[in-house]
């Protein structure tokens, strides 16, 4: 049975539709109103806040901190100045994907990191012999995502601090709130500007009160994990468990992939000093890898065709679909689709996908499974380019 | 003139009754003797105080194989498992520790006491599952003979070769652990909470004479996970009416194909002409003749007293002889007027519909074992309790309850005195350990009933009273079960078999060795 978040007594008055999930264990609004498309438009139009508490958080500190978080991200951390956050995923020995998430680094020695599995025990076998401490504080710290265009405009209301403005995409500032230590993170699932704000779970509630009061007049609602979706697969963003398999929890080795598999290579250095499945990763990076993660793109006249042999008009899910739909070129099965979603802003019908490398060039003609009226049918899809909402205001900074 | 059959079956437990019915499903005309009033041997369910119902000795379904429910139909039967879906370890200082169908419950309770244990606990499962599928095809085979030269042998000895080297590198390494470790020292490698390594770690000891630390326990772990990659998760189940129901499901298809079942029906000896059987005569005196006769007795029944140990190879009647059927097991059951309160968790609550482990610490269950080596039963006891009628409200009358307690250790054999003497002594034992987490237990105790193994030997004839009909151990298991050369199920007398829990691959409500020794038989046979 769920638990509520710390955010609980906010959200479950605000949650008019009673719609719940459960996100690792907590209850999660999947819906406030009775139109998801509401809240996926306050994003892209206005603001939109969110309890991202349920995500999994972990303090690493010490003189080693570094080096341990190093050892187990694939990205550089070298490079990481105190102030950054870094998204990165991590691997097991054989360069597998264990988990994704993002690393803020709050002082020289201090990190912060967020995963969508618990990852206590890995990160503390990892730093075996080091002296670093790793701390779970998932159930100590509340997460409230601030997302949209009016997101920075809605947070400068709340803190007069200069550095807002001037804070750039995957950076952090630390301030306070009510006299308690807050970060602020420029990061976000939605692939929009926004923020992500951390705070100790006793002081979330009066931090969603001030956020919500400072964005009226600026279009601020809160917005569940069904918008949340759409923006997501909009904005390329994978999601573990659906977009790809945790080698944790993979029955068979065909299910696990590496980060070149699913759209990550960019994220790994495999110049930087020995990483947890780096030997397998320089391995694989040499001789290539069997399958690349693409956007698709469903090709509308041709899904109007087979739905108009059957006097129908395309029907497509409102929401994004977790539903893996098989990919066919030249009869053969290729691959999948993971997350596919009708773009309201777009008008494209878009998802995530996986395929067999020879297959994901951007461009090639690929069929999508589509079942009509219970008949099975194929309909034309083309590999494109991610993400497929590529918004400038996302890394833009101010001028003050 | 004596009745013929085309076989007779001795012993209507389980697999006896899974072989009678699999055997009359090919046709044959087969008759099933049962020494009792009723079927079901160990698996019997029994009215043992008025209006309550007691699954008398075994008490939980979880192996049984799905194939054997499928092609007995047994659903159809009456066959209805219920989940069982929790366990409970209450703590001496008020604690507890709960584990439940929710994993992020099952989680957030273990991470009260370690985040770490929690984490270990998810990937734990994962692992076990890949070990269970790796040893379940070979739940599923006859036992290949490693000395035969035998085509057949080689070719089936390749076979499992090539399973087992398709496992991988980590599944192999895994493996030999659990070939060889304590299953206490394998459970340690993955936790630090003791309360949960014990409670864990008793999957290893049970029906054994093993203590969590004696290596060799941690395959027993292993064998009390196979269940669970069947059907969903965690498939530890009660059957509706107790586990008697399991064996009158079976019963009633066996009967269905046209098994005709004989109670009240002692065998007292296997007929034999020339090396080959001919039948049996019961000890009324009637003779039964058939050619084909399996005996689902334990092998020390089933040969240094069926047959005549003069007719057998000295091999086999030494390797018979050292078969380890010694018990160490009993069983409490109680028929209680109200609900046990727990002092960990008061009032009524999922938890009540779950196991409820008494296992505080592996030291608790170890120095429980030293009592046993040394021929005493345990004085604090590692239980095992379910609350039946928590389950199936028809075990007992509206409000009252059932109370089903495994309990371990109570040797075969005491140092001092006998069981008739002490087996009040050994009730109280149980009784005074499980009040101490249920602190109204002792006001709302109707009826007592106390089964030691000597009591399961007297009643319902397992040797030693082992609930296995052997030991679960390493050297008594697969091509070993029950003695080298003959773990195929069949013997040195031409058309005698055997089909115990004490053949590959062992005891539990599996119904295994019932359904593989018809195989075989029905392969000598040509059918």
């Amino acid at each position: 049975m769920p638990i509520p978040t710390p955010l609980h007594s906010r959200t479950s008055t605000l949650c008019q539709t009673h719609e719940w999930r459960d996100w690792s264990g907590y209850l999660s609004a999947a819906t406030y109103q009775p139109s998801h498309e509401t809240e996926y438009f306050a994003v892209r139009n206005a603001a939109g806040l969110l309890d991202v508490s349920p995500l999994y958080k972990y303090e690493v500190s010490g003189p080693d901190a570094a080096r341990l978080v190093n050892r187990v991200v694939t990205r550089d951390l070298a490079k990481c100045q105190v102030g950054q956050v870094m998204y990165s995923p991590w691997c097991d020995q054989d360069g597998k994907v264990i988990d994704d998430g993002t690393v803020a680094r709050l002082a020289a020695d201090h990190f912060r990191l967020t995963a969508a599995d618990p990852s206590l025990r890995w990160l503390q076998d990892v730093g075996y012999g080091m002296q670093a401490e790793v701390r779970d504080v998932t159930t100590q710290l509340a997460a409230l995502a601030l997302q949209g265009p009016n997101s920075l405009a809605i947070l400068r209301r709340l803190f007069p601090d200069p550095r807002l403005s001037t804070l750039r995409y995957y950076h952090l500032l630390q301030t306070e709130f009510n006299g308690q230590p807050l970060t602020v993170t420029r990061t976000g699932y939605t692939g929009d500007l926004g923020f992500e704000l951390w705070i100790a779970n006793d002081y979330a509630p009066a931090l969603w009160d001030a956020l919500m009061a400072a964005g009226y007049g600026y279009g601020l609602i809160p917005v569940g994990l069904a918008a949340l979706d759409m923006l997501r697969v909009e904005g390329g963003l994978l999601l573990i468990e659906v977009d790809y398999t945790s080698s944790l929890h993979a029955r068979i080795p065909q299910q696990k992939s590496s980060p070149f598999e699913i759209g990550l290579g960019w994220a790994v250095s495999l110049d930087k000093h020995d990483f947890i499945g780096r030997q397998a990763l320089l391995k694989e990076k040499k001789g290539g890898s069997p399958r690349a993660f693409v956007g698709l793109e469903i090709d509308w006249l041709d899904l109007e065709r087979l739905y108009g042999a059957a006097n129908l008009p395309p029907m497509v899910a409102g929401r994004a679909s977790r539903i893996p739909v098989p990919l066919y070129a030249s009869g053969k099965h290729v691959g999948q689709a993971t997350s596919m979603v009708f773009s309201p802003l777009l008008k494209r019908y878009v998802a995530l996908a996986t395929l067999r490398a020879d297959c994901a060039q951007p461009g090639t003609e690929l069929e999508i499974e589509v079942t009509v009226e219970y008949v099975r049918r194929r309909a034309a899809a083309r590999v494109a380019r991610l993400p497929f909402l590529d918004l400038p205001r996302k890394k833009a900074v101010s001028r003050g | 003139m004596a009745d013929r059959y085309d076989a007779i079956v001795i012993g209507g437990g389980h697999n006896g009754l899974v072989n009678a019915a699999y055997l009359a499903r090919a046709g044959l005309r087969v008759l099933l003797l049962e020494q009792r009033h009723i079927l079901g041997g160990a698996t019997v369910s029994e009215e043992i105080y008025p209006g309550f119902k007691f699954s008398v000795f075994s008490y939980v379904v979880s192996l049984l194989r799905p194939e054997i429910i499928r092609d007995l139909q047994l659903s159809r039967h009456g066959l209805t498992i219920l989940p069982l879906e929790s366990t409970l370890t209450p703590l001496p200082n008020g604690d507890h520790i709960y584990r439940g169908p929710d994993p992020h419950e099952t989680f957030r309770n273990i991470s009260r006491f370690s985040t770490r244990d929690a984490e270990a606990y998810r990937e734990y499962g994962h692992a076990m599952y890949q070990m269970a599928k790796a040893v379940k095809y070979i739940l599923g085979i006859r036992p290949p003979d490693p000395t035969s030269f035998h085509p057949r042998e080689w070719l089936a000895l390749l076979k499992l070769g090539r399973h087992f080297l398709g496992l991988g590198e980590e599944n192999l390494y895994t493996l030999v652990k659990l070939m060889t470790m304590s299953s206490a020292d394998f459970l340690e490698e993955w936790f630090e909470t003791d309360p949960l390594i014990a409670t864990l770690s008793a999957s290893g000891i049970i029906g054994t004479f093993l203590g969590p630390r004696s290596p060799g326990s941690a395959y027993v772990l292993l064998h009390h996970y196979m269940g669970e990659i069947d059907g969903v998760f965690r498939a530890w189940g009660f059957q509706k009416g107790g586990t008697g129901g399991v064996a009158e499901a079976i019963a009633s298809s066996a009967r269905e194909l046209g098994v005709e079942l004989r109670t009240n029906a002692r065998v007292a000896k296997l007929l034999s002409r020339n090396g080959r059987a001919t039948g049996v005569v019961l000890e009324n005196g009637d003779e039964l003749h058939a050619t084909t006769v399996i005996s689902s007795l334990d092998p020390k029944l089933t040969f240094l007293k069926l047959a005549d140990p003069s007719d057998l190879p000295d091999d086999l009647v030494n390797a018979v002889r050292n078969f380890d059927t010694y018990g160490s097991s009993g069983k409490v059951n109680l028929a209680l007027d109200a609900a046990p309160d727990l002092a960990c968790l008061p009032g009524d609550g999922a938890h009540l519909r779950g196991a409820i482990s008494i296992s505080p610490s592996v030291d608790y269950i170890e120095t429980a074992y030293d009592d046993a080596k040394y021929g005493k039963f345990s004085r604090r006891p590692y239980i095992d309790a379910i609350i039946p009628s928590m389950i199936d409200p028809d075990m007992a009358p509206p409000g009252k309850h059932v109370m089903s307690c495994f309990v371990q250790y109570a040797p075969y054999k005491l140092a001092e005195g006998d069981w008739e003497s002490q087996r009040e002594a050994f009730g109280d034992a149980v009784v005074d350990s499980l009040s101490q987490y249920i602190p109204n237990l002792k006001k709302i105790i109707l009826h007592r009933q106390v089964l030691s193994p000597w009591d399961m030997e007297q009643q319902i004839g397992l040797t030693g009273g082992n609930i296995f009909q052997g030991e679960l151990s390493l050297s008594q298991l697969f091509f070993l079960r029950p003695a080298p050369g003959y773990a195929q199920y069949r013997t040195p007398i031409r058309g005698y078999y055997q089909c115990g829990s004490a053949t590959h691959p062992g005891g539990g409500i599996t119904g295994a060795p019932g359904r593989l020794a018809a195989l075989e038989i029905l392969k000598d046979l040509r059918k």
